[in-house]
């Protein structure tokens, strides 16, 4: 709509018509050049798309990790890769992290342990608030001493539960830390901040246009006489109307705010919100 | 008189929520995103530079006769510390090239290194040198990670600033904010190296 008012404005030579189509389309082409992989839906903890895991291994893995997020509310997902779709792990492993928001949000608190059987690669993606605690040479040392002794006979189950059991240990490590990274999550409230002041806005805007509307028939009937009395008139009711509605539109919306951050409670498992910025190790066998 | 104050205040309220309905905020937003994101592209360079006396130390005891590749390091990491870096190198293309091209070569030398340090086993299986291998892997990842998304941002910031309404906020509002430079070396040049036994150079 502004592209086309702005045309008819400039008179709308076709050079320049041109020049703004072309930046449009730019505009349209949301990183074109940053292309993120395919990822798949984050069903669980566990997602097992390279089908090496039995119900077993999965349910032993999925209790671990799910003790662990009760304990220090780190999040840590494992995804096995039928394919790294012709990217570097390291670079498939952050997008993923990110796109799943694996961590709680503000904490960073997410580690993503990614295993392709058929690159023969593995990595653990570390969040960036984990870093100092899971630091490149520790997930180094999993990685190698850990999961890929299992890899190498071909033992993926055992391989991942190792790889788990030691990042756990690891992030259990110092209580003190644990127990900060606990405290330190807030219940999730972003999602609604766009929202609240919108609505406020939104309610006022009503509340004055009723009001302009109204004001102006006044006059309209009012007429002849003398219209700046019917507007003083209009104005006092006017603001008896727009305190409390405006008050009226934020308090039911507070009540609103207080998001579960998934995870941590029932069934359902969803990423918190965390961010990563490329801190872990990589492996191959 | 009243009913025409209380006209007009509508008309403020009603073009103030038309204001930030219509991404009156988006430069100052997007601006300061950019800017935060260079600042990690700094944090992860600095992270590089501080690595390297540990690294260099580590090697050598064990490699003298491959003081060269030590040197090149140290002098490269000497000169990429000094170039200066002025407080509006994201809106100044010339500064942010030669603050480039330092650290680039900074990275090459790194790269050598590494490459020379294969070649010695005492050196490979010292648990200080692979610890110390693994964060600069680590730092160089992240390196690479936070280049591309200072792009992503500058790229959002620069299409904002010169796309409809960007543009026409910009040429009444804004009228200081500058289009921000990107890196011109590819990201894939600054990748850990590739360590290739066959190579003999020095």
């Amino acid at each position: 709509m502004s592209n086309r008012r702005n045309v008819l404005g400039s008179g709308g030579t076709a050079r320049h018509v041109a020049a703004l189509l072309l930046l449009v389309a730019l505009a349209l082409t949301p990183g074109a050049a940053f292309a993120d992989p395919k990822f798949p839906a984050l069903t669980g903890r566990i997602v097992d798309e390279a089908r090496i895991l039995s119900a077993d291994d999965r349910a032993q893995i999925e209790s671990t990790l799910k003790e662990l997020e009760g304990k220090s509310s780190d999040q840590i997902v494992v995804y096995t890769a039928p394919s790294l779709q012709g990217y570097e792990i390291e670079d498939f492993g952050y997008r993923l992290g990110r796109f799943w928001k694996i961590g709680q949000a503000g904490v960073n608190n997410g580690i993503v342990l990614i295993v392709a059987p058929n690159e023969r690669k593995v990595r653990i993606e570390v969040g960036r608030g984990l870093e100092p605690i899971m630091t490149d040479a520790m997930s180094s040392l999993i990685v190698q001493n850990a999961i890929l002794p299992g890899f190498r006979r071909g033992d993926f189950p055992g391989g991942i539960r190792a790889g788990v059991r030691d990042i756990k240990d690891v992030l259990l490590g110092d209580a003190e830390e644990v127990k900060k990274r606990a405290r330190s999550i807030k219940p999730r409230s972003q999602d609604t901040g766009d929202i609240v002041p919108l609505i406020i806005f939104s309610v006022i805007l009503i509340i004055f246009l009723y009001n302009f509307i109204s004001q102006a028939r006044q006059a309209q009937l009012a007429g002849t006489a003398n219209p700046n009395d019917a507007r003083r008139r209009r104005l006092g009711d006017g603001r008896a109307i727009v305190v409390p509605g405006s008050w009226g539109g934020s308090g039911g919306w507070s009540g609103g705010g207080g998001w579960s951050s998934g995870g941590s409670s029932g069934g359902g498992f969803s990423g918190g919100g965390g961010d990563f910025g490329g801190g872990g190790s990589s492996g191959s066998w | 008189m009243y009913g025409q104050k209380a006209i007009l205040r509508t008309m403020m309220l009603v073009s103030l929520l038309m204001l930030a309905g219509c991404g009156v905020n988006n430069i100052p937003t997007f601006e300061q995103e950019a800017k935060a994101k260079w600042s990690e592209v700094m944090n992860q360079y600095k992270r590089r530079s501080d690595l390297i006396p540990n690294l260099v130390e580590s090697v050598k005891g064990f490699a003298d006769q491959e003081k060269s590749v030590l040197t090149q390091v140290t002098e490269a990491r000497a000169k990429a510390a000094s170039v200066q870096v002025p407080a509006d190198i994201v809106t100044n293309p010339e500064a942010m090239k030669k603050f480039q091209e330092a650290q680039a070569t900074l990275g090459g030398a790194l790269r050598q290194l590494l490459v020379v340090s294969e070649r010695y086993p005492d050196i490979k299986s010292g648990a200080n040198f692979l610890a110390l291998q693994n964060q600069l892997e680590g730092t160089e990842n992240r390196i690479s990670i936070a280049r591309r998304d200072y792009i992503e941002a500058v790229r959002i910031y620069n299409t904002e600033i010169t796309t409809i309404p960007g543009r026409w906020w910009r040429s009444f509002m804004y009228s200081g904010s500058k289009e921000m430079a990107a890196f011109d070396i590819p990201v894939e040049e600054t990748k850990a190296p590739k360590v290739d036994f066959g190579t003999k150079k020095n």
